[in-house]
């Protein structure tokens, strides 16, 4: 669905992916894990375009999106969960997912679907986002992000600083759009939340995919886990 | 002429001032909230507004109709223009909050120094459309309770009240399109985080030209408001820029209401001080006001503090 072939990119002067590579299938959750300061969010941020390739291809569905304007990318049906959440602050949050809904001209009735999903969005949609609890605000990234039907989902750190009841109604939305067929990306420091879910697990250090390895073998030899985190 | 009548004609001219300042200091704020850009070529869009008033409502004919003419017609060709502006200047400079303030810098004197060349040193009019001058009543505390009086010299023009109201009109529908509609929503989420709203397909580019042509368009309002009270002049510009700044730095960068509040206390404040006192003074007590701001609510009257 989506392949990363070989790319270079950085900030500015900065280099910070190395001839990086992965690719991500639909119906499966590839899981991203490395060090702070890898280059994990920068992967995610040159998938969405935000960052100039200065080498190789990304492509979604055979299309070549690696050298879109950063809006067109999103326009393609990737939905981006950032890490921090940014939120729209001062919107509320109907506000938040009417931009989610305006990406791709979604129909109304897609909103509906995702409150469904978000029980607790729907009593709050005159609220701003700033005035959302950690794990409400989670929801709303998520929420705004599934607004534009993705066909591939981005996730970056999303259970970064959540309680654990949080953590799994999110990893259980998770669970359900990849049941659905949608291509997830996941980013997360906690392996433990990840591991059980996860089908393949791509390991990068300095910008670089040091391995890439099933997660069913992982589950099965955790020494292979020390090798590449030090955990 | 008694205080009291005396005091209602300044606060009546100060409105005129508040009014026209209120359209051009909201252009400012926008672009600076949206776009984090200091626009210094600000006041040579509202200078621009009021010369080429000048020069189209004589290609119109004159007359009410030249200025109908100019009223619809400037504010588009100022706002075309600085679309232009911003696409081979600012845009080149991806809006670098320091690079932009030196463009803009040079965006106002190519501004001036065109004007000149094109439209000369002199200060010229243009005929208001129509110009009644309206008495007006005042009441005094006679032996025998109130009586209405109409104090010689108490009057306001039917152009002027046409200021403010057009400017209330235009600043209330500001208000409703940032509010109430898709196109406010994309410009506040932009402005709030522009990465993230690139990220859902907002093409930030353009809204960021749009920004910029709709806050050069409000300024170039000012200025075709302005020219059948204040003459147009190629130097025009830097005096209402420095009430704009003024204005917006104690209304809050980027805030709407704020700068309305703002504009209004210095209009107000500019006109009272000017009549009863001196021009000077109420430049200097208006410059003392946005030192205070600076020093006891950096964040203005209306906006957030930095996060
Ligand atoms: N905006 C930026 N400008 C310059 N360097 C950055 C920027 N953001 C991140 N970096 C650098 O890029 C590297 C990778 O960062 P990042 O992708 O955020 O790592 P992580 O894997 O923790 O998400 C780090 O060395 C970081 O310092
Ligand atoms: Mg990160």
């Amino acid at each position: 669905m989506l392949e990363v072939q070989g790319i270079d990119a950085g900030y500015g002067p900065v280099q910070v992916l190395r001839g990086l590579s992965l690719d991500v299938r639909p119906g499966e959750i590839t899981c991203l894990l490395g060090r702070n300061g890898a280059g994990k969010t920068t992967t995610m941020k040159a998938i969405m375009g935000l960052l100039p390739l200065g080498a190789g291809r990304i492509t979604l569905a055979g299309e070549d999106i690696g050298r879109l304007p950063a809006h067109e990318v999103p326009r393609r049906g990737i939905g981006y969960i950032p890490q921090g959440r940014r939120l729209f602050a001062e919107l509320t949050v109907a506000q938040n997912l009417e931009i989610g809904l305006m990406t791709r001209n979604s129909p109304r009735h897609v909103l509906t679907r995702v409150l469904d999903l978000f029980p607790r969005l729907a009593d709050r949609m005159g609220q701003r986002a700033e005035t959302l609890s950690g794990g409400e605000q989670q929801m709303l990234a998520t929420a705004r992000a599934l607004c534009l039907e993705p066909r591939v989902l981005l996730l970056d750190e999303p259970t970064e600083g959540l309680q654990p009841s949080m953590i799994e109604a999110i990893r259980q939305v998770v669970i359900r759009l990849k049941s659905e067929g949608v291509a997830i990306l996941l980013v997360e420091q906690r392996l433990d939340a990840v591991l059980s879910a996860a089908d393949r697990v791509v390991f990068i250090e300095n910008g670089q995919v040091r391995e890439t390895a099933d997660a069913a073998d992982l589950r099965a030899r955790p020494e292979l886990l020390k090798r590449y985190l030090g955990v | 002429m008694e205080f009291g009548p005396h005091l209602m004609l300044a606060a009546l001219e100060g409105a005129v001032t508040a009014a026209v300042l209120a359209l051009m200091a909201a252009g400012l704020s926008l672009v600076f909230g949206v776009m984090r850009v200091v626009n210094v070529a600000h006041g040579e869009f509202y200078m621009l507004g009021a010369v080429l008033a000048f020069v189209v409502a004589g290609m119109a004919g004159g007359g009410a109709p030249g200025f109908v003419a100019a009223l619809v017609a400037v504010p588009l060709i100022v706002a075309a223009l600085a679309v232009a502006a911003d696409r081979a200047v600012l845009r080149r400079l991806s809006y670098d909050p320091e690079r932009t303030i030196v463009a803009t810098i040079g965006i106002l004197y190519i501004l001036q120094q065109l004007a000149l060349m094109g439209y000369g040193p002199d200060a010229r009019p243009v005929a208001p459309p129509f110009n009644h001058r309206i008495a007006l009543p005042w009441i005094d505390w006679g032996a025998g309770g109130p009586v209405l009086t109409w104090p010689w010299g108490l009057s306001i023009t039917s152009y002027k009240l046409f200021v403010i109201g057009a400017a209330a009109t235009v600043l209330a529908g500001l208000w409703l399109l940032m509010t109430r509609t898709r196109i406010g929503l994309v410009m506040r989420a932009t402005q709030l985080d522009r990465e993230t709203a690139q990220t859902f397909g907002i093409p930030v580019g353009r809204v960021y030209a749009l920004v910029f042509g709709l806050g050069a368009g409000l300024a170039a309002l000012a200025g075709v408001l302005i020219v059948p009270i204040q003459q147009a002049h190629y130097l025009m510009g830097g005096d209402a820029l420095l009430l704009s700044f003024i204005v917006v730095i104690i209304g809050g960068l980027g805030s709407l209401p704020g700068t309305l509040i703002a504009a209004v206390l210095i209009g107000l404040s500019d006109g009272i001080i000017s009549v009863f006192f001196s021009p000077t003074l109420a430049k200097i007590i208006a410059t003392l006001l946005v030192a205070l701001v600076l020093v006891f609510r950096p964040q203005g009257l209306m906006g957030k503090p930095a996060r």
